[in-house]
């Protein structure tokens, strides 16, 4: 045993020792330690620096809490992880910890100059400084700023741990392993009720199952033997789940809760076996009791954060559960009862301790016991100040006024090698008001306790101000059985003894006889917030908390203000002159405890992020080395490069190929919508801006669709299929939104329609066939059919039969060109593709991607909703006035038409542009101006699309101009970062305006 | 997150549901008849008030239905579900 290990206990094995490295250094622990209990073990208080004026920091508690003691956990590889509390991290044999936040190292740390500088580095520092020169921002403040910002690194490599989700859900949840947690859990569990009882740490029991002081007594039992009894029955019931290693991380409401259960953390590496690391419960419960216990509050005194201070019931966890003595030679600095239980048990051990209480005195039991074994009480007597720079040596105390005020004697100079603090209790409230409850303040002992309001949820025990273990378990026993109508239980008759506080006192700031501009009484430990900040805060007009709290960071840190948050509230109160409980507090968000991003996301990472579609012909364009685009969730052949080609030479190929020959697309992502009922043509009429009752069976038409706002949504080619069956094709993109909102209409302003919808856009797949060899290609294909212009014209569709097979032709076209989309069941999609490929053989016909699609569309001035409109665009500025039924009475969209905005001749609308040099391709998004002079710039329009054309051997591109329907002719500049390029406005429509290329 | 009891399936997830704004706002059978000002009450104005409102939900990732609900927005509370048609509960 190390000098430090004084103790034997039943959490600790003794047997089973365990190494690991803290900075490169070789230690050893226990089974059952935890990092910091280990290096306490090892007498290593100095963990870190802070994190502005790189203090030496030490061990401060043993719990979540902590805002000293976070660590890097396996530095330089990938499974490494910043900001890890050692109070919370179980020892495994091989742990690599290292500290944060200083350089060169722990012990010389250069950054420590910034504590002999802080005079001049108070609260709001930055926003002050770093305001001028303003030259200066860019190149020296911010790198230096970003040099010094952030605690411990992140991880450069992917994370290898696999995380999961997984739902729960139960009766009745508890929230805490502590002893109001398992007489909740018991009493829910034994009278039928699936419960869920879940514990942070790795066994049940809290602060009681530790606790062997003979003045709390359960049933004649020391309260620990009491609960470790309980415990034990409690293991043996049926209908209760019991999670340790499992902290609540969100309460929301409805009663859903998530968790975080960390499964393979306290495994060493090569025990993990690839096994989970944390598991996130998503849990919805019918009621939920909170049992989260209580936090220690610290002390606030000058230097009041030297490595050695630490909280009271750390002191004694450290010793009645790991065994640990944090020092030899104790100073308990109190201002309530709770801190002589360690006391006793330093004595009992035969440690040396003394106490200084800023209270005059105390009647209760706990007290008397300290005074009977004749520990040194020094009473109404606060610290002043400390020394020791990486270990605390020694304290100095001086007499309290009578009203507390001041500090008055004579100093008093005490040796020590630790120093206990405790400033009494905070009740975890964070679940409580993460679940939208509402918190009282209470006077006598300057707690914010829940206020209940809610049916579905309880806080029992110290989150709910109950301190004092009689009431604790009387009211934990009552509240329960009300709140489960449960009307007897065996609980009802127990006897519980306890020490019982009468003398309260509580002083926010300590005083002190030095001017509190010399002082550093820390706040908040991790962000080296002090008391004179948050006075200068106020000095300086703050008022609200929640400004004070940003101002001067307290509370921000990862510990989210855990210790800090009560006494920043306390000084503000104090200061201002005000009643504390009319302050609030600041916002409790979750997570209460910092969530990893693995545990976030689950499986949801790679290739599960998202889904992918892909057609039924992917693997062909994969074999035939087609580069992809993401359209939507589809996975659509971009351009299909030859021997090294790149992206403008394939799609300039492509191009060629499709006008000049044949072409083939795969259109299987395009949306399809099958409609039928017996008012579906009235049904299209309300939808499409065009007229559809005339549309005859077998023929095909495009529609273009609205929004309400006139603005254009979607279009496609729809197909009347039958007498009251049509087949709606929509784009990529948008097929999803469509049919949700065809379906909203139906069913809430048009339900009187007899109309059915059914999404099959994976039911078929698609081949599209363009270019002038097109006819002979589906000649071959359908030798027996008859693909004249009069039997087969344009727009219209007929069945047909591929190696016994049925398909769908339609003679529709996306480019302009002479075109044939075949449809058939998707199972049999790439063997119609390859028969198509086979077939166009002779003709070199020439599969393109969605690049070539777009340029071929460009050509001829067809639009790509989504590309060349932006939601702000209605068909009239897409000068599409010809597809806008004047005859209907109504369609989505048709009012909005007339509005007075959208009947502005100055809105943006659709125009080609021709560049000066025919070899210049304008950049898609270029913003473009009439007069280059003017200041400040006018941007009155911008390129949607721009290629070059191998079909017209130029540039072109389409753009959204204001006015632009009357510019035709006009020159325009398309500015860019090195040159001007100059422009004329043109038709749109580049090729073919005639249309002759789609019946060649 | 809260639990919503779709009209038709029961109780869900709110993740299985999207909302579809204020309840309760009819499509002018006339909207031709209607001034730019009157259609734009219709088209753009909604209320977003703290408290109970009328809102449509839409079933999306289960019946994809659409129906009516009356929420609390100031605490999540359901006072109501109904089907499409039905009358509003009086809150």
């Amino acid at each position: 045993m190390t000098k430090y290990r004084i103790n034997k206990t039943r959490f600790v094995d003794q047997t089973k020792t365990v190494s690991f490295t803290f900075d490169g250094k070789k230690y050893y622990g226990f089974e059952g330690d935890t990092l910091a209990s280990a290096l306490l073990s090892n007498g290593i208080h100095l963990v870190g620096r802070s994190f502005k004026y790189h203090r030496p920091r030490g061990i401060m508690s043993c719990g979540s809490e902590e805002p000293n003691a976070i660590c890097q956990i396996n530095d330089n590889t990938d499974l490494t992880e910043p900001n890890v509390r050692a109070t919370e991290i179980e020892l495994y044999e091989g742990l690599k910890a290292s500290s944060q936040n200083c350089w060169p190292s722990l012990n010389f740390d250069i950054g420590g100059i910034n504590n002999l500088i802080s005079p001049f580095i108070p609260a709001g520092f930055y926003y002050k400084t770093f305001m001028w020169p303003k030259s200066f921002w860019k190149k020296i403040y911010e790198p230096l700023i970003r040099l010094s910002a952030g605690l411990g690194k992140s991880p450069t490599q992917p994370d290898p741990d696999i995380y999961d989700h997984k739902h729960e859900h139960c009766d009745v949840l508890v929230i805490g392993g502590g002893i109001s947690g398992i007489i909740s859990a018991k009493i829910a569990a034994k009278n039928n009720l699936k419960t869920i009882l879940i514990e942070d740490k790795n066994i049940l029991g809290g602060s009681t199952i530790y606790q062997n002081n003979k003045n709390f007594i359960i049933d004649n039992q020391k309260s620990n033997e009491w609960l470790m009894n309980e415990i034990s029955e409690l293991e043996k019931l049926d209908n209760l789940i019991i999670k340790t290693r499992t902290s609540l991380a969100a309460f929301h409401s409805y009663n859903y809760l998530l968790a975080k259960e960390n499964i393979s953390d306290h495994l060493p590496l090569d025990k993990k076996n690839g096994s989970i690391r944390q598991r996130l419960w998503k849990i919805r419960a019918d009621k939920v009791i909170v049992a989260a216990g209580a936090i220690e509050r610290p002390l606030i005194f000058n230097n009041n954060d030297r490595p050695g201070i630490i909280l009271a019931n750390s002191v004694k966890k450290y010793l009645d559960f790991y065994g640990v003595s944090t020092g030899l030679n104790n100073i308990i600095f109190t201002n309530n009862d709770s801190a002589y239980e360690t006391a006793v048990s330093l004595f009992e051990k035969g440690i040396s301790v003394k106490i200084v209480d800023i209270r005059k005195k105390s009647s209760s039991n706990i007290v008397k016991n300290a005074e009977d074994l004749g520990i040194k009480i020094y009473w109404n007597s606060s610290v002043v100040n400390t020394f020791g720079y990486k270990k605390i040596k020694s304290i100095e105390i001086m007499n309290l006024s009578e009203d507390g005020s001041n500090v008055t004697g004579n100093k008093h100079k005490i040796q020590c090698d630790c120093l206990s603090i405790s400033g009494g209790w905070t009740p975890m409230v964070h679940m409580h008001t993460q679940s939208g409850g509402k918190l009282d303040f209470r006077e006598i002992d300057q707690v914010f306790v829940p206020t209940e309001k809610s049916e579905n949820h309880i806080n029992v025990g110290s989150c709910n101000g109950d301190f004092e273990l009689e009431e604790l378990v009387k009211n934990t026993n009552n509240k329960v059985k009300k709140f489960l109508n449960i009307n007897e239980d065996g609980f009802d008759k127990i006897s519980v003894l306890c020490s019982k506080e009468s003398e309260k006192k509580n002083i926010w700031l300590l005083p002190n006889t030095i001017s509190e501009s010399k002082t550093k009484s820390f706040i908040d430990f991790q962000n080296d917030s002090t008391a004179k900040d948050i006075k200068l805060a106020l000095r300086e007009g703050f008022k609200s908390i929640e400004h004070v709290k940003r101002y001067t960071t307290t509370g921000m840190a990862t510990d989210q203000g855990k210790l800090s948050n009560m006494h920043a509230l306390g000084i503000i109160a104090d200061t201002a002159g005000v009643k504390m409980g009319t302050l609030g507090t600041t916002t409790f968000r979750p997570p209460f405890t910092p969530l990893t991003f693995g545990a976030i996301v689950g499986r949801s990472v790679g290739k599960f992020f998202d889904i992918v579609r892909k057609t039924s012909i992917h693997e062909w364009h994969v074999q035939n080395n087609a580069k992809f685009e993401n359209v939507g969730q589809w996975k659509r052949p971009w351009y299909y490069p030859i021997n090294n080609e790149n992206l403008h030479e394939a799609v300039q190929r492509e191009s060629k190929a499709a006008r000049d020959s044949a072409g083939i697309l795969d259109a299987s992502t395009l949306g399809k919508i099958d409609i039928q009922g017996s008012d579906a043509s009235e049904f299209l009429n309300r939808v499409y801006t065009n007229a559809w009752s005339k549309l005859g069976i077998g023929k095909c038409r495009y529609g273009l669709m609205l929004n309400e706002d006139g603005m254009v949504y979607d279009d496609g080619v729809t197909t009347r299929l039958g007498e009251n069956h049509y087949l709606m094709t929509t784009t990529t993109g948008g097929a999803a939104n469509v049919l949700s909102k065809l379906e909203d209409y139906l069913q809430t302003e048009w339900p009187e329609l007899d109309v059915y919808l059914t999404s099959v856009t994976d039911h078929y797949s698609t081949a599209s066939i363009c270019g002038p060899n097109s006819k002979k290609i589906l000649e071959k294909l359908f030798p027996n059919k008859d693909f004249s212009d009069e039997t087969f014209p344009h727009m219209s569709y007929q069945d047909a039969i591929i190696d016994k097979i049925e398909c769908r032709i339609m003679r529709i076209s996306f480019t302009g060109e002479l075109s044939y989309e075949i449809n058939v069941e998707s199972k049999y999609g790439k063997s119609l593709w390859k028969n198509c490929i086979a077939a166009g053989e002779e003709y070199k016909i020439t599969p393109y991607g969605t690049e070539t699609m777009h340029l071929l569309r460009a050509e001829k001035g067809f639009i790509i909703v989504g590309q060349d409109t932006d939601g702000t665009m209605t068909p009239i500025d897409l000068q599409m006035d010809w597809i806008v039924s004047k005859k209907k009475y109504d369609f989505i969209g048709k009012r909005s038409l007339y509005r007075s905005d959208t009947m502005r001749e100055d809105r943006k609308q659709l125009v080609g542009l021709l560049t000066d040099d025919p070899n210049e391709i304008l950049e898609e998004g270029a913003q473009i101006v009439s007069e280059l002079d003017k200041k400040p710039v006018e941007m009155i329009g911008h390129v949607t699309s721009s290629y070059f054309s191998p079909n017209l051997n130029k540039s072109i591109a389409l753009a959204v101009v204001k006015g632009g329907k009357k510019m035709n002719g006009q020159r325009l500049f398309v500015p860019m970062e090195n040159k001007n390029i100059n422009v004329t406005v043109s038709d749109f429509i580049f090729l073919d305006k005639e249309n002759k290329r789609i019946n060649a | 997150m809260f639990v919503i009891n779709c009209p038709y399936c029961g109780e869900r997830d709110q993740s299985e549901f999207s909302c579809g704004g204020e309840a309760h706002i009819v499509r002018p059978k006339q909207p031709t008849e209607l001034s730019d000002d009157e259609w734009a009450e219709y088209l753009f104005m909604r209320k977003n008030i703290k408290g109970v409102q009328f809102e449509r939900w839409n079933h999306a990732h289960g019946c994809r239905k659409w129906f009516n609900m009356v929420r609390d927005t100031s605490n999540d509370k359901i006072h109501a579900v109904y089907k499409m048609g039905e009358k509003p509960p009086v809150i």
